[in-house]
């Protein structure tokens, strides 16, 4: 009642009708296209109520409490067996997920920046290098590479028996490399928070040295301190513990397979070099376009005061172009995060695969994926909001 | 201005679309119940044989859908000239011949292990025949079982330079394993109950199971013992594998039906019972011609030349099993074809899959 009068009184001399004017068009739109998506998910929710109902189809989740009885593969954090949950189940699907695709996004970023950088070197063999790679790993679909890589390259390995070793220490064959590895004492959990606390101590003696050195314009040298400081707390620890607080097991061949140290399974370590080696394909394109996009006299003005190519890229032209590198990247992210679920195709129990399992297993479809949807748009949510901060941060420090 | 008047009004209708099928199933409710209490006495008159939905669907269609596998030799696989063949398969063709009279009126779904559940709860298939194993849970959750064509149990293969004999020596090792399947909880309660250690590797697709299992890539793999003869047969060395004289499970291959058309169901158990029954009988796709007019009064039920079993209260011909036995045999038959001595795929002994009068299980109720 009130957006009408206040329009007529405003506009009554000019004669705008009521389906002419904007501000009423614009509202009626609004409300229109919020009916249709309340329409959309009215006719799907229903769909689904109706079709269930129907067929019999338990729509609850009180089977997740119910023993899963599968095996998987291998699990971090939660040592499962098949006597745990359909929700435990899950649960080491989920931390699998983020298992490879927090290490997967860390050394994607590396490997990106670098064929990014190595992209515009002026020697040509690198930069061509760069070249082909990008272009091969861009334009090839993601599982054919991933199957390439699991049958192609990991199922030719040597196998167990014959392992190709490097000394005793990492032992590499069809079934993933195998490596000597830590095993806890009783002194491990101290040690541990001594070098959590030797890690900041450092953090913050760098950072209040390096606003020293650039207010009183001396040398103070923060990195040499800090390095010193998270090498030295731990050492000493290391000593004055009672026990050792690791010791190192190594890989010993038993009857099938390696017992000790640790391993990453040829199915992790295929989709973790798939996931890395096409996202970096395309980190690299986003940083190259990103330093191409700072102007020519930065880095110009960068070589006038007598600064060394790495130097300029590091100090002057890369802090720049993060400002248009960062949002493409973060989408990038949560691409590689999704492109995990591949994992399914070669035998990595990531959360989707877990999730097709427990689907066939439980026979509870619809429960089942509304969970893996809504898991895997609460991960891509949470790194975006993360990153997003981020992003927010380095573009005001810019401005 | 006009672009956006123009705009809202599509989206007008967009809406008015959507809003009378958001209401459909309101409708439909609304439109059953009257049916029900004003219509049931006239339906009854006006057809004594009231067809029910599936079989009603496939005749309309005029072709079976079923739900099977082209990636196991024997079982459902393609041939070289591109069709589909195997034991499932032909199953699904004895029921086309039976409700349509054309064995190749099908048309085959593949499913993966994982797909075929829910493909099966779903009704996007009429018939799932792709060895499937009947367990109760799967009764309750899946559809309907019919008739246990095939009786099966589940075995490990290993390379035969291992050495190994029994399960026992199995503690440690690495096994490939098919994910979503019996197959895949048999294979841990069996490890758990003897307290053993194995590292599992789990596929969805068999492809991947047995390609990693036979490039070293497992030390054993585990699956229905006639799927494990079927795999070994296609590998590159077969003699290098054996398949251990161990079963862990019973596995009972069922062809089921989705859930809710009890007709459908007694169809597809009827051609279950007619192959079996075929067969025991020694009527075979080479002399059913002239069975017709055999003396045997049960084959000539059978064949639909004098009495009946059931066929017209099913909305079946009278004489459908000669459509059946025509296109593919009785049940002997469609097993030696794949798996006989001279089968195309392997050889595997009948045993527990001969009939119950020659020491096996298959066994079928009377056709009377």
């Amino acid at each position: 009642m009130k957006e009408p009068e206040s329009n007529s009184s405003i506009f009554s001399y000019q004669g705008v009708p009521i389906w002419r004017d904007d501000r009423v068009l614009k509202g009626v739109a609004q409300v229109i296209s919020a009916l249709i998506v309340l329409g959309f998910l009215y006719f799907f929710i229903s769909n689904v109520l109706v079709a269930a109902d129907a067929r019999g189809l338990s729509l609850g989740f009180d089977f997740l409490d119910e023993a899963a009885g599968f095996p998987l593969g291998e699990s971090v954090i939660i040592d499962y067996d098949p006597s745990m949950s359909f929700l435990q189940a899950f649960a080491v699907g989920l931390l699998n997920t983020l298992k490879v695709s927090l290490i997967g996004i860390v050394l994607a970023t590396f490997l990106g920046i670098l064929v990014g950088v190595a992209r515009l070197s002026t020697n040509w063999l690198i930069r061509n290098i760069a070249n082909v790679y990008v272009e091969m790993f861009r334009n090839i679909p993601l599982l054919v590479t991933l199957f390439f890589i699991y049958f192609g390259v990991f199922q030719q390995l040597p196998s167990v028996q014959e392992s190709f070793a490097i000394g005793r220490y990492i032992f590499l064959n069809q079934r993933g490399i195998y490596m000597a590895w830590f095993s806890s004492t009783s002194s491990t959990l101290a040690w541990t928070v001594i070098l959590a606390i030797a890690i900041v101590l450092a953090m913050i003696v760098f950072v209040i040295l390096g606003r020293y050195q650039i207010s009183k314009g001396k040398e103070t040298h923060p990195f040499l301190w800090a390095l010193g400081i998270s090498v030295i707390l731990p050492l000493a620890g290391w000593f004055i513990l009672p026990d050792k607080p690791l010791l190192v097991t190594l890989p010993v061949l038993a009857r099938f397979n390696f017992e000790g140290g640790t391993v990453l399974t040829t199915q992790f370590t295929a989709l973790l070099l798939g996931l890395v080696l096409y996202t970096a394909a395309f980190i690299a394109e986003i940083v190259r376009a990103g330093i191409q996009a700072v102007s020519k006299g930065q880095v110009e003005a960068a070589r006038a005061i007598g600064l060394r190519p790495m130097q300029a890229l590091r100090l002057v032209i890369f802090p720049q172009s993060l400002r248009v590198i960062i949002p493409p990247l973060i989408s990038q992210y949560l691409n590689l995060t999704k492109n995990s679920s591949l994992a399914i195709a070669i035998g990595y129990p990531d959360l989707f695969s877990v999730g097709k399992i427990t689907i066939n297993q439980a026979g509870r479809a619809v429960p089942v994926f509304i969970m893996i949807m809504a898991t895997y748009l609460l991960i891509s949510l949470t790194y975006s909001v993360i990153l997003n901060l981020y992003n927010r941060r380095i573009t005001f420090e810019e401005r | 201005m006009k672009k956006s008047s123009l705009v809202i009004f599509t989206m007008l209708i967009v809406a008015l679309i959507l809003a009378a099928c958001s209401s459909e199933p309101e409708q439909v409710e609304v439109t059953v119940e009257v049916t029900r209490i004003v219509e049931v006495p006239a339906e009854a008159e006006a057809a004594p044989m009231p067809a029910g939905e599936i079989l009603q669907a496939v005749r309309d269609r005029g072709r079976l859908v079923c739900g099977a596998r082209t990636d196991l030799a024997g079982f459902g696989y393609l041939a070289e000239d591109g069709t589909n063949a195997g034991f499932d398969i032909d199953f699904c063709r004895a029921v086309a011949a039976a409700v349509l009279g054309d064995s190749d009126a099908v048309e085959f779904v593949p499913l993966t292990a994982a797909e075929r559940g829910p493909a099966l709860q779903t009704g996007e298939i009429d018939v799932l025949s792709r060895n499937v194993t009947w367990t109760s849970s799967r009764d309750a959750q899946w559809g309907n079982f019919t008739n246990v064509m095939f009786y099966d149990g589940q075995g490990f293969m290993v390379p035969v330079a291992l050495g190994i004999s029994t399960l026992e020596e199995l503690d440690g090792a690495t096994v490939c394993v098919t994910s979503g399947t019996t197959t895949e909880l048999n294979l841990s309660d069996a490890f758990r109950q003897r307290g053993m250690e194995f590292t599992p590797v789990v596929f969805e697709d068999t492809g991947t199971v047995y390609g990693t299992y036979e490039s070293g890539g497992c030390d054993a793999t585990t699956s229905d013992k006639s799927q494990l003869a079927a795999i070994r047969s296609g590998f590159a060395n077969p003699d290098d594998h054996m398949i251990l004289d161990i079963t862990i499970s019973e596995e009972p291959l069922t062809p089921a039906t989705p859930s809710g058309d009890d007709q459908w169901f007694d169809i597809v158990k009827m051609v279950t019972y007619a192959l079996i029954n075929a067969e025991a009988l020694g009527v075979n796709s080479g002399n059913v011609a002239e069975m017709v007019n055999s003396d045997d009064i049960a084959i000539r039920r059978l064949l639909g030349t004098e009495g009946e079993f059931g066929q017209a209260d099913l909305g079946l011909d009278a004489d459908f099993v000669v459509d059946v036995l025509t296109a593919v045999g009785n049940y002997g038959e469609i097993y030696d074809r794949y798996m006989g001595p001279d089968g195309v795929s392997f050889t595997l002994p009948r045993a527990q899959n001969n009939l119950w009068n020659n020491g096996g299980l298959i066994y079928a109720p009377p056709m009377k």
